[in-house]
C-alpha cells in the first residue's frame, strides 16, 4: 500500500470533538460529516481538503470520545492516511476497523510543513519527504490489517470472510 | 507472579492461557452497550456483516440518551433506528425517555453493570464501570456490532498503572477534584493504553459516587480503563440492585505495575480544569477572577444523586447571580425523584436553576444549553476541549458540583468558601 499525497499538519491531542464536532452527530452520513470535518480547529480544511492528502499530527491524536464518525469524516474527506507521533486508543482501534490507514512515527512531525508532499510505502515501512530525497522508516501495515484495510473496514472483512466459508 | 485485577478479569474471560501484559486476546463480554448516537452505525454495520440475532438479548443494552428527549428531525431519526432494532430483537434493557438516563449512571444504578464483569461500550466514558470492580472500556460502533453479533471482542491486556491514595479529603474535595487533580500531573495521555488502579486509604473512604466519577474520567488521561477493586462500600451498593451473582477480584500484592504514584490527598484542594483539556488543572485557590456566563450541573461524572446534595447545600438560601443561568440534570429518572423527594428540586429552583429531563444534553454540545461564541460555562462534566458545549470561541471550566453551584451564585469562577 503506498500513499502519496500533500500534508494537513496539526499539534498534540487533536480530539474527537475538533475532528467532528458532536453538534453533528445526529447524522452519520459520511458525505455529511466529511463537510465538517475539522472545521474547529481548521475552517478551511473541509472546503481545500484534496483527495490523498495525508494529515500529520502529533501526539495522542484523537483523543476524546469514542464516535467512530471521526475516522468516517476524516476517510470520508478524501484523506489518505493519517500519521501522528501516537494515537488516543480508541481512535487507534476505529481507524482500523473503519478502513482508515494511520501510521505511527516518532519523527516526522518535525521534518515537515504544511503543504509539503509525501509518500508512504506502507510495504517497505518508508515515509519518503523532501521530494523523495530523505526518507524515515515506519512500522509496516501488517498482512491481516492491509487486508481489513483492503476490504473497507471490520464488518466487511468479516462478512466476506463468511461467504467464503472462511470465518465463522 | 502476582497479577493486577484487570489481568484477572480478562483471564476470566477468556479460554486463552498465560495471559500476561501485551498479549492480544478475544474475550466474552457480558455487556455490549451503545447509544442513540454510536449505536446506529453499529446496527448498519450488524446488517452488513449479515447480522440477524443479537448474540444475547439480556447483555445487549441501549440506552438513548445523548440527544434525548429527541433534539430535531435528525436525532429523532436515529433513535427510531435504535428503538426499532431492540423491540425486533426484544432486548431486555433498552430504557424508553420516561426510563431512561445517562447510561453510565444508570447502568450501575440498575444493578446491570456488577463486579468482575468484562464491558465494553460504544461511548468512551464506559470506563465509569471500573468502580464496580469491572474491566470496561469504550470502543467504536464497529467493535460494538462485532460483540452484538458474537458475544466478543478483542483486547491487547494493558499495564496498569497503580495510584495510592492517602490520606484525608478537605473540605469541598471529591471524587472529581481527585481526578482532575492527577490527570493534571500525568496529563492527557499520561495514562495512554494503560488501566487506572486506584488504591490506598484514601479510596476506601470514597463513596460510589466519587469512585464513578474518578474511573469516568479515565479515559481523560488516555487510560484503557479505570479500576477500584470491591470492598464493603461496593459489595453494599451492588448487592441490592445484582440480579445475578457476581465475582469479586483484587490485585495480587506482588503484581507487576507500570508505575506506581502516590498521591498525599491532604494537600489537594477543590480543583478547576481551565479550557481546552482536562489536564489545565488549578487548585480553587489560584482561578484568579474569571466571569461566568452559565452552570452546568450533571453528567455521567457528576449528575449522581450526592453530586446534587451538595449543590443543593451550596443553593439552599440563595441565588443565581443576574444574567447568569444554572442548568441542573439529574442522571436518571430515580436521581431526580430522589432529588423530588428530599426537596433538592425546590432549593434548585428556589434559586432560579432550571432543572431538565435527564440527558447527556450540553456536556457535548448537543442541545439543553448551549453555549454562544465568547462565552463561558462552569460545568461538572469531563471534557472542556474547543467547542465542547458550543460554539468553536466558547470555553469551559470543570469543576465539582460545589464550585459549580457557588460560581452560579457569584457569577465568576469561585469555590463555595466565597460563600
Amino acid at each position: 500500500m503506498k500513499f502519496t499525497g500533500k500534508i494537513w499538519k496539526f499539534g498534540d491531542n487533536v480530539d474527537t470533538d475538533a475532528i467532528i464536532p458532536a453538534r453533528y452527530l445526529t447524522t452519520s452520513d459520511p458525505e455529511v460529516l466529511a463537510a465538517h470535518c475539522m472545521e474547529d480547529a481548521d475552517p478551511t480544511f473541509p472546503v481545500k481538503v484534496k483527495k490523498g492528502d495525508i494529515i500529520v499530527a502529533g501526539e495522542n491524536f484523537g483523543c476524546g470520545s469514542s464516535r467512530e464518525h471521526a475516522p468516517i469524516a476524516i476517510k470520508a474527506a478524501g484523506i489518505s492516511c493519517v500519521i501522528a507521533r501516537s494515537f488516543a486508543r480508541i481512535f487507534y482501534r476505529n481507524a482500523f476497523n473503519m478502513g482508515l490507514t494511520i501510521f505511527e512515527s516518532r519523527d516526522l512531525w518535525e521534518r515537515v510543513a504544511e503543504g509539503d508532499e509525501l509518500t508512504v510505502d506502507g510495504d517497505e515501512g518508508l515515509i519518503w519527504i523532501a521530494k523523495g530525497k530523505e526518507s524515515l522508516a515506519v512500522e509496516p501495515i501488517p498482512a491481516f490489517m492491509q487486508e481489513l484495510i483492503l476490504s473497507g473496514g471490520l464488518m466487511s472483512y468479516l462478512a466476506a470472510k463468511r461467504r467464503s466459508g472462511n470465518g465463522r | 507472579m502476582g497479577r493486577t485485577i484487570t489481568e484477572k478479569i480478562l483471564a476470566a474471560h477468556t479460554t486463552q492461557k498465560g495471559i500476561r501484559t501485551g498479549m492480544l486476546i478475544n474475550a466474552r463480554v457480558d455487556i455490549a452497550l451503545g447509544n442513540d448516537v454510536t449505536a446506529p452505525i453499529a446496527i448498519a454495520e450488524f446488517r452488513k456483516a449479515g447480522g440477524v440475532n443479537v448474540f444475547d438479548k439480556e447483555k445487549v443494552v441501549l440506552v438513548p440518551d445523548h440527544f434525548t428527549p429527541n433534539k430535531d428531525i435528525a436525532s429523532a431519526e436515529q433513535c427510531r433506528i435504535v428503538r426499532q432494532f431492540a423491540r425486533e430483537q426484544g432486548l431486555t434493557n433498552y430504557f424508553e425517555i420516561g426510563e431512561v438516563g445517562v447510561e453510565h449512571a444508570l447502568l450501575p444504578e440498575q444493578g446491570i453493570v456488577l463486579p468482575g464483569d468484562l464491558v465494553i461500550g460504544a461511548d468512551s466514558h464506559t470506563c465509569t464501570y471500573g468502580a464496580l470492580g469491572a474491566f470496561a472500556t469504550g470502543v467504536g460502533s464497529t467493535d460494538l456490532a462485532a460483540a452484538m453479533l458474537t458475544g466478543e471482542a478483542w483486547f491487547k491486556v494493558p499495564e496498569s498503572m497503580k495510584f495510592v491514595l492517602h490520606g484525608q479529603l478537605s473540605k469541598w474535595v471529591s471524587g472529581k477534584d481527585l481526578i482532575i487533580y492527577v490527570i493534571g500531573k500525568i496529563g492527557v495521555d499520561g495514562a495512554l493504553y494503560r488501566a487506572m488502579e486506584f488504591t490506598g486509604d484514601t479510596v476506601r473512604t470514597l463513596t460510589m459516587a466519587d469512585r464513578l466519577t474518578m474511573a469516568n474520567m479515565a479515559i481523560e488521561a488516555g487510560a484503557k480503563n479505570g479500576i477500584f477493586a470491591p470492598d464493603e462500600t461496593t459489595i453494599a451498593y451492588v448487592k441490592e440492585r445484582a440480579k445475578r451473582g457476581y465475582t469479586v477480584y483484587d490485585s495480587d500484592p506482588d503484581a507487576t505495575y507500570a508505575s506506581v504514584i502516590e498521591v498525599d490527598v491532604t494537600k489537594i484542594e477543590p480543583q478547576v480544569a481551565f479550557p481546552h483539556l482536562p489536564s489545565n488543572a488549578r487548585g480553587i485557590s489560584s482561578v484568579g477572577n474569571v466571569p461566568i456566563d452559565q452552570v452546568w450541573i450533571g453528567s455521567c461524572t457528576n449528575g449522581r444523586i450526592e453530586d446534587l446534595r451538595v449543590a443543593a447545600k451550596v443553593l439552599k438560601g440563595r441565588r443565581v447571580a443576574p444574567y447568569v443561568r444554572l442548568i441542573v440534570v439529574p442522571a436518571t429518572p430515580t436521581i431526580y425523584r430522589q432529588a423530588l423527594k428530599e426537596g433538592l428540586i425546590e432549593t434548585f429552583l428556589d434559586a432560579k436553576a432550571a432543572v431538565s429531563a435527564p440527558t447527556c444534553g450540553a456536556c457535548l454540545g448537543g442541545h439543553m444549553g448551549i453555549l454562544a461564541k465568547g462565552e463561558r460555562s462552569v460545568a461538572t462534566t469531563n471534557r472542556n476541549f474547543v467547542g465542547r458545549m458550543g460554539h468553536p470561541e466558547s470555553e469551559v471550566y470543570l469543576a465539582n458540583p460545589a464550585v459549580a453551584a457557588a460560581s452560579a451564585v457569584l457569577g465568576r469562577l469561585a469555590g463555595p468558601d466565597e460563600l
